[in-house]
């Protein structure tokens, strides 16, 4: 079994040890204990020339990484925190993700941004952020939130390995994850990588990415206790956001609850029910769609306060049991 | 050369280096390619200016006129593997590389053959083939950039460099800081030339920093710097000559300052000086120090080329873009596709 933080750190060792062309670089790299187990002891076994730790310089850094992306490299920059990555926020939204077309396609940018979200224990409102509804507004560059080890070790390799910006978002919830691997596919792309049907049910749709996916997952065990057949859709992706797997799913259980762990305005719970909406007939809804997310406020530090900001897979399945009728 | 990296002494006065240049003992061959080169970019930015002034143009131009010789300077010393970046005002930096007339004129006018296909306008060049690998106009993004394309050539070992141009003004963003340091230790062959004109759009250099050299900032950052007169294309090219090759054998990162002005304003064809804060004083002064001219005086007293020879060379650019333009105006717009087809990566279809 690998648990998601060590597959990671497969897909980091799988980069660096086959591809030449990537590095990895940014704060707190020849650190132990900045990014969970997902990057230990890369500097030691590939050395410090491509596993670069770096001065306090977001902006720089992520500038420096596209820059060596258009210049035949494939790095991966590294933000321990989403939080801080909003001070490069320009080089990822405004450069990399626009040079493609406003160079007429004549410009590849294969630059990994990955951020980190590292909520709870109390750290509060600037260590705690996910931000990527964000990120999936923006045409060009790819969204990725893996809620697997195996999606975590091979969506970072397929980002790493195709030639679009993309922002790569994990969630250290999910580094304990355990999960059997199957071997690399080194032809794995991104653009094949669709959304996923994790659970397969009949009652009602719940559809997430990332840590929330996970809580669906267990939300649907819960479930079946009540003899409930909830289906699970991990999107996997969420820019481009492909919708078509909800959108059948739906089809079949006439119920959507959009499950996402970040805030609800403008936000990707309320775009998954906008596109499945738009996609079929408001007669084959049994329910209006729900959307279950964090409240609109900043994260707090204060412990009951956190356990109340947080929702759990207990949450999701009350959201359920309401739709249902049941409670 | 003045030793105080916090300000730029004589150079900041219009009524100095009026004089033709000294042309030390560069090659008559190189002088006149240089001043063909000037030349042809001044020619190109009037065009572009005056098609602008009818609207013709409408996509915002930052025309370099009276700032050519920093670009043309630096040139002359880039080879194959070398990347240079620019900003919002790089006309001259495309075409100093040997960027067609026609791609850059196709290009403010939104057309298919243009540099960028027509997807880019003005502040978005590219030409790759000749070492320009993007221009944008958000200030100072292309200073990290340029700054990581030096990281690229670092790990290639090649002896290739990066070069960021960029204005006064960015030198008040902080990624301009932040990409120094970090070239600064990790030893970078990046080349910083900053195109120091005293004006960030209407705004004196005097109402936005306490002093007006940006080599102070290369001393903080263990940067080497020169500040050379950035209106004589001679001593720019010695300088870029320098920085350019102390880069590519370790030296590590590099400032030059090139103190100039431009005559028209922040955007567009306009002469500003009266929209300019402080741009009024000193603008007919300013004028003075042309680097065409000055580069022409000095080649013709040292009788390297005559005044006819010089007007046959305004004629003949002054036509070359003429003929790039109504070929430009001629040319198709991108296909409908281009709107979308381009914001992914798309995989070649067998």
């Amino acid at each position: 079994m690998t648990s998601y933080g060590h597959a990671l750190r497969e897909g980091f060792a799988y980069l660096l040890k086959n591809h030449p062309e990537t590095f990895t670089i940014g704060q707190g790299l020849w650190s132990p204990w900045y990014v969970g187990n997902s990057m230990t002891d890369l500097d030691k076994e590939f050395g410090q020339a491509r596993v670069i730790d770096t001065p306090v310089s977001e902006l720089a850094t992520t500038g420096v990484a596209v820059g060596a992306a258009l210049s035949g490299k494939r790095p991966i920059v590294i933000h321990p925190r989403v939080d801080f990555f909003l001070l490069a926020v320009d080089q990822l939204v405004n450069q990399a993700a626009k040079w493609r077309h406003m160079f007429g396609g004549q410009v590849d940018v294969p630059v990994v941004v990955r951020a980190i979200i590292n909520r709870g224990g109390e750290q509060g409102a600037q260590h705690s952020q996910a931000l990527h509804s964000w990120f999936a507004h923006i045409p060009g560059l790819r969204v990725v939130m893996p809620s697997t080890p195996a999606d975590a070790r091979d969506l970072l390799i397929a980002s790493s390995l195709g030639n679009d910006p993309v922002l790569f978002i994990d969630d250290r919830w999910l580094y304990d994850l355990d999960a059997e691997l199957p071997p690399v596919n080194p032809r794995l792309r991104l653009t094949d990588v669709k959304p996923r049907v994790d659970v397969v049910g009949t009652d009602i749709t719940l559809v997430a990415c990332s840590y929330s996916a996970q809580l669906c997952r267990q939300a649907a065990e819960e479930l079946r206790q009540h003899g409930i057949s909830a289906e699970v859709v991990d999107l996997r992706v969420i820019n481009p956001l492909d919708c078509s797997v909800a959108v059948s799913s739906v089809r079949k259980t006439g119920r959507l609850l959009a499950v996402d762990g970040d805030w609800s305005t403008c936000g990707l719970a309320g775009e998954i029910i906008a596109s499945v909406a738009e996609r079929m007939p408001l007669s084959g809804f049994k329910a209006a769609p729900r959307r279950l997310t964090l409240p609109d406020a900043p994260a707090p530090t204060s412990k009951p306060l956190e356990q109340a900001y947080y929702f759990k897979s207990s949450d999701i399945t009350a959201a359920v049991l309401q739709i249902l009728g049941r409670k | 050369m003045n030793s105080d990296a916090f300000r730029l002494g004589p150079l900041a006065d219009p009524s100095q280096c009026h004089g033709p240049v000294d042309l030390g003992d560069t090659a008559p061959t190189q002088l006149l390619a240089w001043l063909r080169k000037l030349i042809e970019i001044r020619c190109a930015e009037e065009k572009i200016g005056d098609e602008f002034g009818k609207a013709v143009i409408k996509c915002p131009c930052h025309l370099v006129i009276g700032q050519e010789a920093p670009a043309v300077g630096v040139a002359a010393h880039i080879r194959k593997g070398d990347r240079v970046f620019g900003a919002h005002r790089s006309h001259a930096h495309f075409l100093s590389l040997g960027g067609s007339l026609q791609h850059l004129l196709a290009e403010v006018l939104g057309k298919d053959t243009g540099c960028s296909r027509g997807m880019g306008g003005s502040m978005h060049l590219l030409d790759r083939a000749n070492n320009f690998f993007g221009s944008v106009p958000i200030v100072g993004a292309t200073i990290p950039i340029a700054t990581g394309a030096a990281l690229a050539a670092k790990m290639d070992g090649v002896g290739s460099v990066a070069v960021s141009y960029l204005g006064d003004g960015a030198t008040e963003e902080g990624v301009f800081h932040e990409s120094l340091n970090f070239a600064s230790v990790f030893k970078l062959p990046a080349i910083y030339v900053v195109e120091n004109n005293l004006f960030s759009s209407h705004l004196h250099i005097s109402l936005r920093q306490p002093f007006d050299s940006a080599c102070r900032y290369a001393v903080a950052h263990g940067v080497a710097w020169q500040r050379v007169d950035g209106n004589d294309t001679v001593a720019m090219a010695r300088a870029a000559g320098v920085a350019i090759s102390a880069a590519r054998t370790g030296g590590g990162p590099q400032l030059i300052e090139a103190v100039t002005y431009r005559w028209r304003g922040h955007v567009g064809h306009r002469e500003d000086s009266d929209v300019g804060v402080l741009r009024k004083e000193g603008h007919k002064e300013w004028k003075k120090r042309d680097p065409i001219s000055r580069l022409a005086v000095a080649m013709i007293a040292a009788g390297y080329i005559s005044e006819m020879q010089i007007a046959s060379i305004w004629t003949e650019f002054r036509s070359a873009v003429e003929t790039a333009w109504l070929q430009a105006c001629a040319d198709p717009y991108p296909p409908s596709g281009a709107l979308l087809d381009r914001v992914y990566f798309q995989e070649a279809r067998p």
